[in-house]
């Protein structure tokens, strides 16, 4: 029993959360604001509770795992999500169903704890559909927009489609090995078509949740739709979540088939950067801009995985790390400006210093962070990705991937562009930031800045892995 | 001496001058901050010949070494020899007189003078670090001020400009990451560190692909050709400090790493590939000469001869000799000082005149003695009078590439010193035009050089003069580090 609560104790507290707002939600009469204030004091103490009394070992006879990196991966995520109910005040306040909307974020990020900790397929597509299903409820959270619920639905019909072919590759894999356990299976994979044929089926949905090319067409649909808080959830911590199982299965379950997936994914991550930024150079809806950069940003998280490498590894984890916050601050920044002007598109941000300086000024840190420019962290970031990538000195491949930074380039300094040079008559005026907001917009542009340069977060990933 | 106040001090003025209220504030921070490092600087150049006097004959002096991502085999190393003190004395001179000359600047003070801050501090690392990682970090910090310098600051053009020197930069610093994580892998130590990397010996076919990659990726830095478009259309849409520190300093950048990384640490690759070096270095000089004689802004007209004068000292890299290593460096610096002087007077002209035209100038020296006076001088030095600094580049250059006996270094040579008539018809034709002739009436109200400009002139002019007449103890600093690199390139022959 003790082992029980000493394990699983991340998703045990969030679950005692996910209680407690429910009791909140019957007992009626609290604002939103101070309804906020507790979420995010709970969310902060889910996130500092996370660096306090861990175990290793297994659960279930190795259905749930969990390690000190999976603790890290798990911390991170935890941060985000507090991250997010700090940026996105704004909207969080006018929303009617404020504890619903975090009662479902919860559940889904209980859904990606079990996801990262699950050591068997069986609890791997639990976990998934744990961590899909409520994101779809809350991809529907504009409840007045049409648009919304159509990326709702779609979300849904592709995450069901995916889910579906989840499990023919599970069953597959199970016919042909008669094991679902992540310990037994490498001693029992073989290259053989049955077994390759399983591999693609279970790695088409992990590309359908990471919108992977040619998997990945929901994406920018789905997050123009939602409500920005669902759009970030979606890019940052979904992604992140799905990319740390990813490095997993592919590391420790597939190892034997290592020559088959390492050519698969350097084929997928050059078509789904060149894809994403070939779609993103021409977006007006900021929105779409950034779904197409997320998607561009996939493709270089693909790079670190054909490492095939602790280093590949750990540089995974990095940059999911680096990714919670600077895509958090992009998606913070244009969450304030939509909410407080209704205004979208990148032309509208014309002339934008002249008004915000310091809205500009993050939204500037991030994009150069996810730009990969120093001295911000997406640079370190990035530079290792490539780094682990390069071991296998393909250098046609790492070219290509450099000169994609080039193109991505191009399309952040547009906003860039857009907010610093550009005249304009009208520019959106003066926004007066929620203090939480201004609180989370710190953390972000400070993770920005010393994630990178103070090595050791690096070096402790590293002596994880 | 403790190297890493050069990158610190800088740091430390860019994060004051975020904290300061009004535009006085921040222009006398960053003057002060600017004047803390020239002083250690110079006292840097003083320590270094102590200590070379002394006997110390170490390749890197006033080595620092510190962890960082010991993982990755990344460690923050700083250490000088001749050839980069050499060069950051010229950062120290240019962007003290940048910082004056920007003065009046009224918008956006506080960042304007952050950015340029920060530009500094990219090439003061550049030039000090000796981890490859490190040097590609510094390199990529420099690109984006001059992005928002020129789009913001800018004028003509500006987003066109920002946006194409921006994308061109990343390209080249996107083939200095190949090559650089090629050498990483392939050295017989997975090791960024430049000394240990020079020790060890990367295969022939990795120098075959690296060179091309690092030599192209410096060369755009330093306007090689064909990859020199962005320097008229930068220089001509930055502000003045701006086009200041992309000549002065920027370039400088891509003609260290050429010298430095790629033929340093690639002796093999240099020597195969040293003819292709040399032939797209000619045809930079003499291109870059003939398009500046069609000018008529004077800001084209400089830009132009930039690509021209740097096109000198990748001719003085290519030719793989010690005394053209030595004039290459020599040229760096001089055009470094000559080129932020050209910019600064032009910007000088232009807030009185408000025009770059040559053609709507004329007459101005009665008006502005002082401004037009520092404009000969400087005009004769990048003709290459003797007695200044070009003169003394230039020949150092052409004396070492005339070491060699074949026939196509012969011709290279003579192509080269051909442009030199060139540079001497626009240059004389510009002057002219600017300074003598009847003054129009609308220029007779205009005032000389303001306390602020005279300084930034003098501090210029004076290593401008202090390399052309004493050449030798600029020559002296650079030679054993350009010795090394030749020991290296020819095999201790």
């Amino acid at each position: 029993m003790s082992e029980f609560i000493s394990l699983m104790k991340p998703e045990l507290i969030l679950t005692v959360i996910i209680f407690v707002l429910l009791f909140i939600k019957l007992s009626k009469g609290i604002k939103n604001d101070s309804l906020l204030n507790v979420i995010q004091f709970l969310l902060l103490f889910n996130f500092a509770s996370g660096f306090l009394f861990n175990h290793e070992g297994n659960l279930f006879g190795g259905m749930y795992h969990t390690d000190k990196l999976i603790v890290v991966q798990k911390n991170i995520l935890s941060l985000g999500v507090y991250l997010i109910s700090l940026l996105f005040a704004d909207w969080f306040k006018k929303t009617e169903h404020l504890s619903e909307f975090f009662i479902l974020l919860l559940s889904a990020l209980l859904g990606m704890f079990f996801l990262i900790s699950s050591g068997n397929f069986l609890m791997f597509f639990l976990s998934l559909e744990l961590a899909t299903i409520p994101v779809a409820a809350m991809a529907n959270f504009d409840l007045h927009k049409r648009i919304s619920s159509e990326g709702a639905m779609k979300f849904i019909l592709t995450s069901a489609f995916s889910s579906g072919i989840l499990l023919f590759g599970i069953s597959l894999i199970y016919g042909a090995t008669g094991s679902i356990s992540f310990s037994e299976l490498p001693s029992a994979i073989r290259v053989n078509s049955l077994q390759i044929l399983a591999f693609v089926f279970l790695f088409t949905a992990f590309a359908f949740k990471m919108s992977i090319v040619p998997f990945h067409l929901w994406t920018a649909d789905v997050y123009e739709g939602s409500p920005m808080a669902t759009t970030s959830f979606l890019s940052v911590i979904s992604k992140g979540a799905v990319a740390f199982i990813l490095t997993t299965v592919l590391y420790k379950v597939f190892q034997p088939m290592e020559e088959v997936w390492y050519n698969m994914i350097l084929l997928l991550s050059v078509i789904t950067m060149i894809t994403g930024n070939l779609f993103a150079l021409r977006q007006q809806n900021i929105k779409r801009f950034l779904a197409f950069s997320s998607i561009a940003q996939v493709g270089f998280i693909l790079v670190g995985i054909t490492g095939n490498s602790p280093e590949g590894l750990t540089s995974v984890v990095y940059f999911v790390l680096i990714y919670v916050f600077s895509n958090l601050a992009a998606f913070a920044v244009a969450a304030t400006i939509s909410a407080h002007s209704g205004k979208e598109n990148i032309s509208d941000y014309k002339g934008f210093y002249q008004t915000n300086p310091f809205l500009t000024w993050v939204m500037a840190l991030a994009l150069f962070s996810l730009a990969g420019i120093p001295p911000t962290a997406g640079f370190f970031g990035k530079l290792f990705l490539l780094k682990a990538g390069a071991a296998n000195a393909n250098y046609i491949y790492i070219t290509i991937v450099a000169l994609n930074l080039i193109v991505s380039l191009y399309y952040y300094l547009r906003v860039i562009r857009s907010m610093f040079m550009d005249k304009n008559e009208q520019p959106i005026e003066k926004i007066n930031v929620q203090f939480s907001t201004k609180f989370g917009m710190f953390i972000c542009g400070a993770g920005i800045v010393l994630v990178g340069i103070l090595s050791w977060i690096y070096d402790y990933i590293q002596s994880l892995t | 001496m403790n190297l890493s106040l050069l990158i610190l001090i800088p740091l430390l003025t860019a994060v004051a001058v975020l904290f300061m209220r009004t535009r006085q504030q921040v222009k006398w921070v960053s003057l002060f901050g600017a004047a803390i490092q020239i002083i250690l600087s110079l006292l840097l150049f003083v320590y270094y010949r102590n200590e070379v006097a002394a006997g110390n004959t170490a390749q890197m002096l006033f080595q620092q070494q510190y962890e960082w991502f010991p993982a990755l085999h990344i460690s923050f190393h700083l250490g000088v020899d001749g050839i980069s003190l050499a060069l950051i004395m010229l950062t120290a001179f240019v962007v003290i007189a940048g910082i004056l000359v920007s003065w009046n600047i009224e918008k956006m003070t506080k960042e304007f003078y952050f950015l340029l801050l920060l530009l500094s501090l990219g090439a003061y690392g550049f030039f000090l670090s000796l981890d490859l990682f490190m040097l590609f970090f510094f390199l990529e910090i420099a690109v984006i001020p001059k992005y928002l310098l020129i789009g913001i600051w800018g004028s003509g053009n500006k987003e066109y400009s920002a946006n194409k020197l921006a994308l061109m930069l990343m390209g080249g610093s996107a083939l200095v990451l190949v090559g650089l994580l090629g050498l990483y892998f392939t050295g017989t130590e997975r090791t960024f560190d430049l000394l240990k990397l020079s020790q060890s010996n990367i295969p022939y076919n990795i120098q075959m692909i690296c060179f091309p990659l690092l030599f192209i990726g410096f060369g755009v830095f330093s306007g090689l050709f064909p990859f020199h478009t962005w320097v008229p259309d930068g220089h001509s849409s930055a502000p003045t400090a701006g086009s200041m520190f992309l000549a002065g300093i920027s370039m400088k950048l891509g003609g260290y790493g050429c010298l430095r990384v790629a033929t340093y640490l690639l002796p093999e690759g240099a020597r195969e590939y040293a003819d292709i070096v040399i032939v797209l270095s000619v045809i930079g000089i003499l291109y870059g000469a003939f398009v500046t004689m069609m000018q008529k802004d004077l800001k084209y007209i400089n830009a132009y001869s930039s690509v021209s004068h740097c096109g000198f000292v990748l001719l003085g890299i290519g030719m793989l000799t010690k005394t053209a290593f030595t004039g290459a460096v020599i040229q760096m610096v001089s055009h470094g000082l000559m080129t932020a002087l050209f910019f600064a007077v032009i910007g000088m002209i232009y807030q009185r005149t408000h025009t770059r035209m040559i053609d709507e100038m004329g007459g101005l020296l009665k008006k502005m003695p002082f401004i037009i006076t520092v404009l000969f001088i400087v005009g004769f030095c990048s003709l290459g009078l003797p007695g200044l600094s070009g003169f003394v580049a230039e020949i150092t250059v052409f004396m070492g590439s005339w070491e060699h006996p074949d026939v196509l270094h012969r011709i290279i040579t003579i192509l080269a010193c051909m442009s030199i008539v060139v540079t001497a018809v626009y240059i004389l034709r510009a002057v002219s035009k600017v300074a003598m002739g009847p003054l129009k009436a609308t220029f007779s109200h205009l005032k000389d050089a303001a306390w602020n400009e005279k300084l930034a002139a003098v501090i210029l002019l004076f290593g401008i003069i202090a390399i052309g007449v004493a050449p030798f103890w600029l020559n002296d600093l650079i030679r054993p580090g350009a010795e090394i690199i030749i020991k290296k390139i020819t095999g201790g022959q």
